[in-house]
């Protein structure tokens, strides 16, 4: 965190000159205004700060693409660490942008807060032409598009995928599954026989389950696969309590104890990772980031993972992946609008979107790099998984707005309840529709 | 009537009252005020986005708070957890006190290595503790395993019969110590005279500690664990770390930043920290007026 003591000479003078600036260059042509601000700075390099990733390659990727950025430039950027949970970054994004604070220009957000957050950032079609826009995927564009205002650029995308180890279903003779009940069945199988072998902890399956956003991706994508749709469709209607629901809830309770450790209702992502590297699991749900770091140098299953789409529910069902993946904005408390959106220019661009592809498997949001042969030789399962990317479930916060967290809390509390408790799913579904977000959504007004 | 003041004890009133006046100024501006925001924040529907100009509704906030089954089963943990943790952190810090109050070697050293559970920071053990209850790669599934006292590992932090356990333990663990510490200070200031006379009639230990010990020990006893319990009823680091916002474990405090600041909710998570602050307010008046009872006695 930069401190805000840190002396920054002239800088109130400085953000003046750069606010009235931005207003006139409103008027003139893009080019030229970003021509401006470049004779403007050049005589004065400026600070900038970044949140982009908390830990580990994530982190590393983004300073060393900040680090390009500023010999290229001139200007110095600060990469500022922020909570590695999603909620919590959130929370202290909307406490910094509430106070109306300059202290980070540049923040990562989540696919589901544009909605939430746009009244403090700045629209990048100022900076941003039409023709960058168009390279990347439409459905990012529109969801970072709020009442005509582009308040931030998509800058990797994410969809749930199902890993698999590559060496156990073929020692064992099974294939990829297909559907979660043939996922259930293979997951048993392997886990009793490698633990009759002497290898006590491994589990069939994990995933995140513990009561957080992470909870209502996997819920979200266990019922879609079943054709029980996405809590809330496109026209504010709540669909939640249908019997597909509750039977791709029933078949996830099923789970818990038999094929999953009872603690993956306490799991993020990182923790179900940690189980599944360290070969204690035969399948799973995970972003495509764990790609990169299950196939590390240091990982004991490096080679033996395979990606695939995430089962289908029963056989009428079809493949789910819920959309997941990170956006660049620029704060409107700002002082350095204009040099912000450039950075943003320079991280979303193709050059960079691949060199994250190809080092940590980032799904880039550009359709282009899919076909890239560099990116398909780092990352083989980008070209198969192309149709998942692209067409990922999205999750009701557009339609929901500023009641999206509440909607979300209120789902995976009570999936939470159904895994932890083994409850029947119908009657608990029927009352999160008809109590909970009914009351919340004042009638499908939302 | 008292009988009217001196001109010097005026006057040294006055400079009393400047000498206050930083302090106050300071506890004005860093307690009070926000107290008082929350408080007024509790009556209106103020929203993360907007706090400039909310709007006042009254009670509403109180009424749906009243009505929610997760803030009654926030309170529930919240009573279960301080009642649990400050029972088991009393016992135990009196037996540790009563050990480190006999004379052998090493006791100063071993005090003050009694205290590192109490100077981690919560933070770092409660992540600490919820590496070692993992169930699959934790090590006390791993040590229970071996010493066969479980078959199969436990999911301590994740099911629901066991996750307020396992934090209710972990605060135990982390705050014996300073339990341990007060009741030995206690200790160390009783009168030998009493315990030496009960040697030379012979009195049996033990109930020369019910006798004894016990009663002469309750001042510093009540002191020690009022200061626990409103401590406990406010606990929120420990609980957060190691479940998050799982309503199985979620304490009235967690419950109260999940409205302000997840649900961006300002009004009512006002309603619920207000709430929150009257009742520690309310414990805060029953001890003072106990101990005012047990000293006018």
């Amino acid at each position: 965190m930069r401190s805000p003591r840190a002396p920054r000479p002239h800088r109130p003078v400085r953000r003046r000159a750069a606010r009235g600036a931005g207003a006139g260059w409103r008027a003139v042509p893009l080019a030229l205004g970003l021509l401006l601000s470049f004779a403007g700075g050049a005589a004065q390099a400026a600070d900038l700060s970044i949140s982009c990733g908390a830990l580990g390659q994530e982190l590393r990727l983004c300073q060393d693409a900040v680090d390009a950025w500023s010999r290229k430039t001139g200007h110095r950027v600060q990469v500022v660490s922020t909570p590695n949970s999603a909620t919590e970054r959130l929370a202290l994004y909307q406490q910094i942008l509430a106070a109306r604070s300059s202290d980070i220009d540049i923040m990562q957000i989540d696919v589901v807060w544009p909605g939430t957050l746009a009244p403090h950032l700045v629209d990048l079609s100022q900076y941003i032409g039409p023709g960058t826009t168009a390279t990347h995927f439409k459905s990012l564009i529109d969801n970072d598009t709020v009442d005509g205002a582009l308040v931030a650029m998509p800058w990797f995308t994410d969809a749930g995928v199902l890993f698999y180890r590559k060496d156990l279903l073929e020692k064992y003779n099974e294939p990829v599954p297909k559907t979660w009940t043939e996922l259930t069945r293979i997951a048993r199988r392997i886990q009793n026989a490698e633990r009759a072998a002497g290898h006590a902890r491994m589990q069939g399956f994990v995933f995140q389950a513990k009561g957080y956003e992470g909870l209502t991706c996997n819920a979200l994508e266990w019922i879609d696969s079943f054709g029980g749709g996405t809590l809330v469709d496109d026209h504010g209607a709540i669909t939640v309590d249908n019997p597909r629901a509750a039977a791709a809830l029933d078949l996830a309770a099923s789970w818990i104890g038999d094929i999953a450790p009872e603690g993956v209702l306490n799991y993020d992502e990182e923790q179900s990772r940690g189980v599944f590297q360290s070969s204690n699991a035969v399948f799973m749900r995970n972003w495509p980031y764990a790609w990169a770091l299950a196939n590390a140098e240091d990982s004991p299953i490096r080679g033996q993972v395979g990606v695939t789409a995430l089962p289908a529910g029963g056989t009428d069902g079809h493949p789910s992946g819920v959309l997941g993946g990170w956006q660049l904005a620029v704060s409107k408390y700002s002082a350095h609008p204009a040099l912000a959106a450039d950075l943003v220019r320079h991280l979303t661009a193709a050059s960079e979107q691949k060199r994250r592809a190809v080092i940590g498997a980032y799904n880039p949001t550009i359709p282009a790099l899919y076909r890239d042969p560099e990116v398909l030789d780092a990352v083989p399962f980008f070209g198969q998984l192309y149709t998942s990317f692209e067409h990922a479930v999205a999750r009701p916060s557009r339609i929901t707005g500023s009641k999206y967290n509440r909607v979300s809390a209120a789902f995976y509390n009570t999936v939470h309840d159904i895994l932890a408790r083994r409850q029947p799913a119908e009657p608990q579904l029927r009352a999160l529709a008809q109590r909970r977000l009914q009351r919340l959504s004042r009638d499908g007004q939302w | 009537m008292p009988a009217p003041r001196s001109r010097l004890a005026r006057q040294r009133i006055r400079a009393a009252w400047w000498m206050l006046a930083p302090m106050l100024i300071v506890l004005l501006g860093v307690a009070g005020w926000p107290l008082a925001r929350t408080i007024w924040l509790g009556f209106t529907e103020a929203g993360l986005a907007d706090v400039e100009a909310p709007r006042f509704i009254g009670l509403t906030n109180y009424v749906y708070l009243l009505q929610d089954p997760d803030w009654w089963r926030a309170v529930r943990n919240t009573a279960v957890f301080a009642g649990a943790s400050v029972a088991l952190e009393t016992a135990l810090g009196l037996i540790i006190a009563l050990s480190l109050n006999a004379h052998f070697r090493g006791r100063g050293a071993l005090r003050a290595a009694i205290l590192v559970p109490w100077a981690i920071p919560t933070v770092v053990s409660a992540q600490m503790w919820r590496w070692m209850f993992n169930d699959v790669f934790g090590v006390i599934n791993h040590v229970l395993l071996a010493v066969h006292a479980i078959d199969t590992p436990i999911a301590w932090t994740a099911s629901p019969d066991t996750a307020l356990l396992s934090i209710i333990l972990v605060d135990v663990w982390k705050t014996t110590p300073f339990m341990a510490l007060l009741l030995l200070a206690g200790l160390q200031m009783l009168p030998q005279e009493c315990f030496e006379s009960a040697r030379v009639d012979g009195v049996h230990p033990l109930k020369v500690f019910f006798r004894i010990t016990l009663p002469l020990l309750k001042p510093a006893l009540t002191v020690a664990i009022i200061f626990r319990v409103l401590d406990a009823l406010r606990v929120f680091d420990l609980v957060y770390v190691i479940s998050g916002n799982n309503r199985d474990t979620m304490s009235m405090s967690v419950y109260a930043r999940q409205q302000l600041v997840d649900f961006q909710d300002v009004g009512y998570g006002s309603a619920a920290a207000t709430l929150v602050f009257a009742i520690i307010a309310l414990f805060t008046v029953i001890y003072l007026s106990a101990s005012r009872a047990g000293r006018e006695l």
